[in-house]
């Protein structure tokens, strides 16, 4: 796969053992129950799931979840297999921000009179790069999509002037380096596993992995 | 139908269905596929959501053989004892709500002890499902994290697929329990079915990793460069079948090897190269030895934390080589130098081929020096007491020496447990089946019925603390009924001995609420129409033992064994394994 080939991903010590936050991306069989398959892996180590979503991915009837923790390489290394083992999931990947390109969509209501008054405002959600869902006499709901640091920011810079109501989706990403899944399946539906299908590639790849 | 039509493709059994069709009910076809599958023996309990199934049952008694157990837990621990004695997978059948929910324990104890188990369970109709409807419990939900894999059929027309599918996952790779829930409507359901195909293969699923030979290569380097090798192995080699090649390679190397409690018997007791047992209280040698070994080659065992003890101070000095068929279990506990993942039946004859011909006869000598030790001090006066109460060694030893090491030896939890997998003598592969991961006490007597069903010809042997059986007694019931020739010896020293052994450690000795009292064993027995006696003195006991395994049909012997008995060697928990006692 080449997505192991091509990236370069270092791992120190402090790496292994200091908890950052990790997007964790399972393609599975669209299958009743699995997601509580899922999520007891993480409930049973008492690990918080951030965020989660589950979506259709580039291939018709498979689904790709993305779920967003905060711990360490170590743990994230042995969830990983831990999800992978569960028989209708045909493939983990975990990465660092840095290896992901990610969006989350935040929904804000506000007070029109608010907005209509206060020059302010207008500005700021010039400046976040919001956009006007829904303009009504009451209220009016705007939209980012961004990093979490962005879409926090705007509620806070929201908070003095009425802020009715807020919502923020789950994170979705794309991991930089992957070739989709397309040749990955071809080798899952084969009953034979090929040469290509390297199973052992946290081994092969040593210090340089970042999947399982 | 959508679903039935996607599982189809999820398996990747052939679409194309031949034209011979049988026409019947969804209970019907599933007892077809059972057949279909080899089963001979179902453990269960009838009730009204798997009403229709046992309807179906009634016309296939002599195809099936249905026990009838006393309780779902027992029906399903025999079902564990049948697999774990065959190598078959075991099915047993439960209704819906409190027959499910009687299954969890057995289900946790097969997942952790991976043990190849269908079992099926009956659920209210699919339109009631959500309503709370009598005996409906949400059984996928309860037990899917003791399960490998669970299905709830709602359409009779999913049951051949899933059916396949679900002893296709039981018994493949890391064996494990399913669970099928099956909504009555399917159960009844009259439809037109295709022929029953096997399934082999889930395009999500990978029973067993691709074997590399790089790591073969570098494991075979380390074993030859080593000076102090030392093998752990676990149930795997049995699971995997490897008995044959995991014997060839330790005897090619000529490598001590030492057993988890779930690998014991995978090669004979008496072998040379047999060390003992690991972990809280395995043999002194092996314990130790794990802080001084080099290289450390793990076959088909997971370094639980019995075994291993304080990991900070587990085997820092060796290198690791871990053979395992479930990727998760390298590097879950103990970092692996090298990682040989795959089938050991597979990887075994590869390493076995590039290891050199040794004999290590110094760090062998040293095993023997440390087994002396531990015979001298703790096992000549467990196996030849010479106070007047009886031991459990004493015990074991007489069997021992009455079948030779040809029994097959069924355990419960607590220090029974532990003297059985110390002392006893095992000729054979899958002769010792106890409650390894998950330590259920009341395992043993139905366990022991599933074994005399998947080892009818073996003298079947339950050994069970005066407490664990206690916990499953109603199983009498079954061996009553169906006649299943099960040798029941209760060990008896009338404390929960083990809790009871831990509070005189490490609690001063304030024994909280171990002291349990028994009816009359005997009695109890007897009321069930089954033999037995009771021994209190030490001159009784061989002829006690070897009445009830010449006995023909099952019997029960209590041992009245000294109060306040001791298991040991211990590592006592959070001490390192080379922390071990002796007393």
């Amino acid at each position: 796969m080449s997505t192991q080939n091509t990236l370069e991903h270092k791992i120190d010590k402090a790496d292994l053992e200091g908890k950052q936050e990790y997007t964790i991306t399972v393609y599975a069989e669209n299958r009743i129950g699995l997601l509580n398959r899922i999520a007891i892996i993480f409930s049973k180590r008492k690990i918080n799931i951030e965020s989660l979503n589950t979506s259709p991915s580039e291939i018709d009837g498979i689904h790709r979840f993305n779920i967003v923790i905060h711990e360490s390489y170590e743990v994230l290394r042995k969830l990983a297999r831990q999800i992978e083992k569960q028989i209708e999931v045909l493939k983990v990947y975990f990465n660092t921000n840095d290896e992901i390109i990610w969006q989350e969509l935040a929904l804000y209501k506000v007070s029109t009179d608010e907005i209509a008054e206060k020059v302010t405002v207008e500005r700021l959600l010039r400046q976040y790069g919001a956009s006007a869902v829904v303009i009504r006499k009451d209220y009016t709901v705007f939209a980012v999509t961004g990093h979490r640091e962005e879409t926090d920011a705007l509620v806070k810079a929201l908070e003095p002037y009425e802020l009715i109501e807020f919502v923020r989706s789950a994170r979705v990403a794309i991991i930089k380096d992957s070739a989709g899944f397309h040749e990955k399946l071809k080798e899952f539906e084969a009953f034979e596993p090929g040469e290509e299908l390297v199973e052992n590639e946290f081994l092969e790849k040593g210090e340089k992995i970042f999947t399982m | 139908m959508e679903t039935a039509q996607e599982t189809i493709q999820q398996t990747g059994a052939k679409a194309e269905t031949s034209k011979t069709l049988f026409k019947g009910t969804g209970s019907q076809v599933l007892l077809n596929g059972l057949i279909e599958e080899g089963v001979t023996t179902i453990f269960g309990y009838p009730g009204g959501a798997i009403m229709p199934i046992y309807d179906a049952l009634y016309d296939y008694a002599d195809k099936l053989e249905h026990i009838l157990v006393r309780h779902e837990q027992g029906g399903i621990h025999a079902a564990q004892g049948f697999a774990r004695a065959s190598g078959k997978v075991g099915v047993c059948f439960a209704t819906s709500g409190p027959g499910a929910t009687n299954l969890v324990t057995g289900l946790a104890d097969a997942q952790i002890d991976s043990t190849p188990l269908v079992c099926i369970t009956g659920q209210v109709f699919a339109h009631l499902l959500g309503t709370d409807a009598f005996q409906e419990t949400d059984v996928i939900n309860i037990t899917t994290p003791v399960t490998k894999w669970n299905y709830q059929v709602t359409d009779a027309k999913e049951i051949q697929e899933v059916l396949a599918k679900a002893f296709y996952i039981a018994k493949s790779g890391r064996p494990g329990p399913v669970l099928i829930d099956i909504t009555k409507n399917a159960q009844i359901q009259l439809e037109e079915f295709p022929e029953y195909v096997k399934c082999n293969h889930i395009r999500s699923y990978r029973p067993k990793p691709k074997v590399r030979v790089e790591y073969i290569e570098q494991a075979a380097e380390l074993i030859n460069g080593a000076k102090k090798p030392f093998v752990l192995f676990g149930q795997g080699v049995i699971l995997g079948k490897a008995e044959k090649e995991f014997k060839a390679f330790i005897e090619k190397a000529g490598i001590p090897a030492a057993w988890t409690i779930m690998g014991e018997g995978a090669i004979p007791t008496a072998h040379p190269l047999n060390v003992g047992m690991l972990g809280m209280h395995g043999n002194y040698g092996p314990n130790v030895l794990t802080n001084e070994a080099d290289v450390i080659i793990a076959i088909g065992m997971r370094f639980d934390d019995r075994v291993t003890g304080r990991l900070d101070k587990y085997a820092k000095q060796a290198k690791i080589v871990h053979l395992d068929i479930d990727p998760a279990e390298i590097d879950k506990n103990v970092k692996a130098e090298v990682g040989v993942w795959g089938d050991c039946k597979e990887t075994l004859p590869l390493l076995t081929n590039l290891v050199n011909e040794n004999k290590h006869e110094e760090w062998l000598a040293k095993f023997r020096q440390y087994n002396q030790e531990e015979i001298d001090q703790v096992i000549t006066p467990e196996l030849y007491p010479t106070s007047d109460e009886m031991t459990m060694g004493e015990v074991l030893r007489n069997i021992n020496e009455i079948c030779g090491g040809e029994a097959v030896i069924v355990t419960d939890v607590g220090q029974h447990q532990m003297v059985a997998c110390r002392y006893a003598k095992f000729n054979n592969t899958r002769s010792n089946i106890t409650s390894g991961g998950l330590g259920t006490m009341g395992f043993g007597l139905p366990a022991a019925i599933g074994a005399k069903y998947g080892a009818p010809d073996k003298t079947v042997i339950a050994i069970i603390g005066d407490g664990g059986f206690q916990m499953t007694p109603q199983e009498l019931g079954t061996i009553m009924q169906f006649g299943a020739a099960v040798k029941i010896l209760i060990l008896n020293n009338r404390f929960l001995g083990m809790v009871r052994q831990w509070q005189q450690l490490f609690h001063d000795k304030r024994y909280s609420f171990v002291n349990i009292t028994s009816p009359d064993f005997v009695a109890l027995a007897k009321s069930y129409y089954i033999e037995a006696a009771k021994v209190d003195e030490r001159a009784n006991l061989r002829q006690a033992l070897e009445t009830m395994i010449n006995h023909e049909g099952s019997y029960l012997l209590e041992v009245m064994v000294g109060r306040e008995n001791n298991v040991f060697p211990m590592v006592p928990q959070g001490m390192s394994v080379s922390e071990i006692r002796l007393k």
